[in-house]
């Protein structure tokens, strides 16, 4: 159960971090229109997050929804590092989004098929809406990276940067081999062919490089992150830690 | 009326509309996928539409309200996930509704619900609420919004 609790709690947090993230684009965004877009991506975000803490919840026995998302530190907090890093300019965001998307596509299309029926619903649910936002960043980035000559070699720029923190998204513990077994979670690394597939199509079209793997970044569903993640839940826990228990 | 007549719970809930689109009622949205009445309690079903629709908080408070105004308090919501919410299930009279108040139903062709064209553009995947996106008439050249299939 410990096992279970843990796994749903990694999922929940790498859908709240990159929502809190996609937030701070609101009243920010370069057009309206998009303002309005990354502001529902980061609503469906939170929602997502919103599932999986309901259910780890229930597993626990002790603490609630709410205080598993405003009450831990950030070294209790297993999302992945790729969703903590600054939003930076447009394009970092959108490089950013778009490898996330294109792995949790992928992620939720076979936990949909999990035998644990909640993480299966809550999957099912997911997908339909990730769907939605992987298409919303291949088509910015696409439009980036063959836009102009200032967009392409930003697009690109970011794309070197983030890159490191990739292959986390396919790393495989104890937990993760544990559940896989039991027919509970996915097998990350069996994503990565069709996540390179994915990829590099998107690239290809986006007339960008995909980078070489160099250093990557790993520690992060183990609770170990970047200096980012405190400033952001520094922000995010203040009204819950200065005022506990406040509602409105 | 707490004698487990789950119909007169549906007709109840059919009057309590969706906050965001008030020309529909929430059973009309599809969200209400079951009812029972068990150990001497209505057991109501609720599935949301999008994982972070603001508006499901609110009409969850707003059913709640309803029943307890027509003197029902024994009664449970439950959040269900699965199956998953469709725009499949609009009826095709919830559509015309939709029609009627501004909205395009969802279908895969994008019609105007000013002039009926099927020539239109899309200005946004997003729109005003998680549910819809933003789309022009060629035609007529009216903005409207599209209830986005899922």
């Amino acid at each position: 159960m410990n096992t279970l609790f843990t796994y749903t709690l990694r999922i929940a947090d790498s859908s709240l971090i990159l929502g809190q993230r996609m937030s701070e684009w609101c009243a920010k965004g370069p057009t309206l229109e998009e303002d309005i877009a990354l502001s529902n991506i980061s609503l469906d975000l939170f929602g997502q997050a919103n599932g999986f803490y309901e259910y780890a919840s229930q597993l626990d026995g002790k603490r609630s929804a709410d205080d598993l998302a405003f009450l831990r530190n950030e070294r209790e907090f297993f999302n992945h590092q790729l969703v903590e890093i600054e939003n930076g300019h447009f394009g970092n965001t959108t490089v950013r989004n778009f490898l996330h998307d294109a792995f949790n596509f992928l992620f939720y299309t076979e936990l949909s098929k999990s035998k644990d029926e909640t993480l299966a619903a809550l999957a099912a649910k997911s997908l339909k809406e990730v769907k939605y936002h992987l298409r919303h960043s291949t088509n910015w980035l696409i439009r980036l990276g063959d836009g102009t000559k200032e967009s392409n070699e930003k697009a690109q720029e970011a794309l070197d940067n983030i890159w490191q923190f990739t292959n986390e998204l396919f790393e495989m513990d104890e937990i993760d081999k544990k559940l896989l077994t039991n027919g509970i979670g996915v097998n990350n690394t069996e994503l990565k062919n069709q996540w390179d597939e994915i990829v590099n199509n998107t690239l290809k079209e986006a007339k960008l490089t995909r980078p070489e793997d160099g250093y990557m970044a790993t520690g992060g569903k183990r609770g170990m992150h970047t200096e980012y993640l405190g400033f952001l839940l520094a922000e995010m826990q203040f009204l819950q830690r200065a005022y506990p228990d406040a509602k409105w | 009326m707490q004698n487990g007549n789950t119909q007169h719970i549906w007709e109840l809930l059919n009057t309590v509309p969706d906050p965001e689109i008030p020309i529909i009622s929430v059973v009309e949205l599809g969200v209400i996928r079951d009812i029972i009445f068990t150990d001497n309690s209505y057991k109501i079903s609720i599935t949301p539409t999008y994982s972070g629709c603001p508006a499901v908080k609110t009409f969850m408070d707003d059913i709640k309200s309803c029943l307890k105004k027509n003197d029902i308090r024994n009664f449970q919501l439950r959040l269900v996930y699965s199956p998953t919410w469709t725009t499949d299930w609009m009826t095709n009279k919830t559509k015309e509704k939709l029609k009627k108040y501004g909205i395009s139903p969802p279908s895969n062709t994008v019609v105007c619900p000013q002039c009926n064209s099927t020539k239109t553009t899309l200005v946004s995947e997003f729109g005003a609420t998680a549910c819809k996106s933003l789309h022009k008439c060629i035609d007529c050249l009216e903005p409207f919004e599209h209830f986005k299939c899922i």
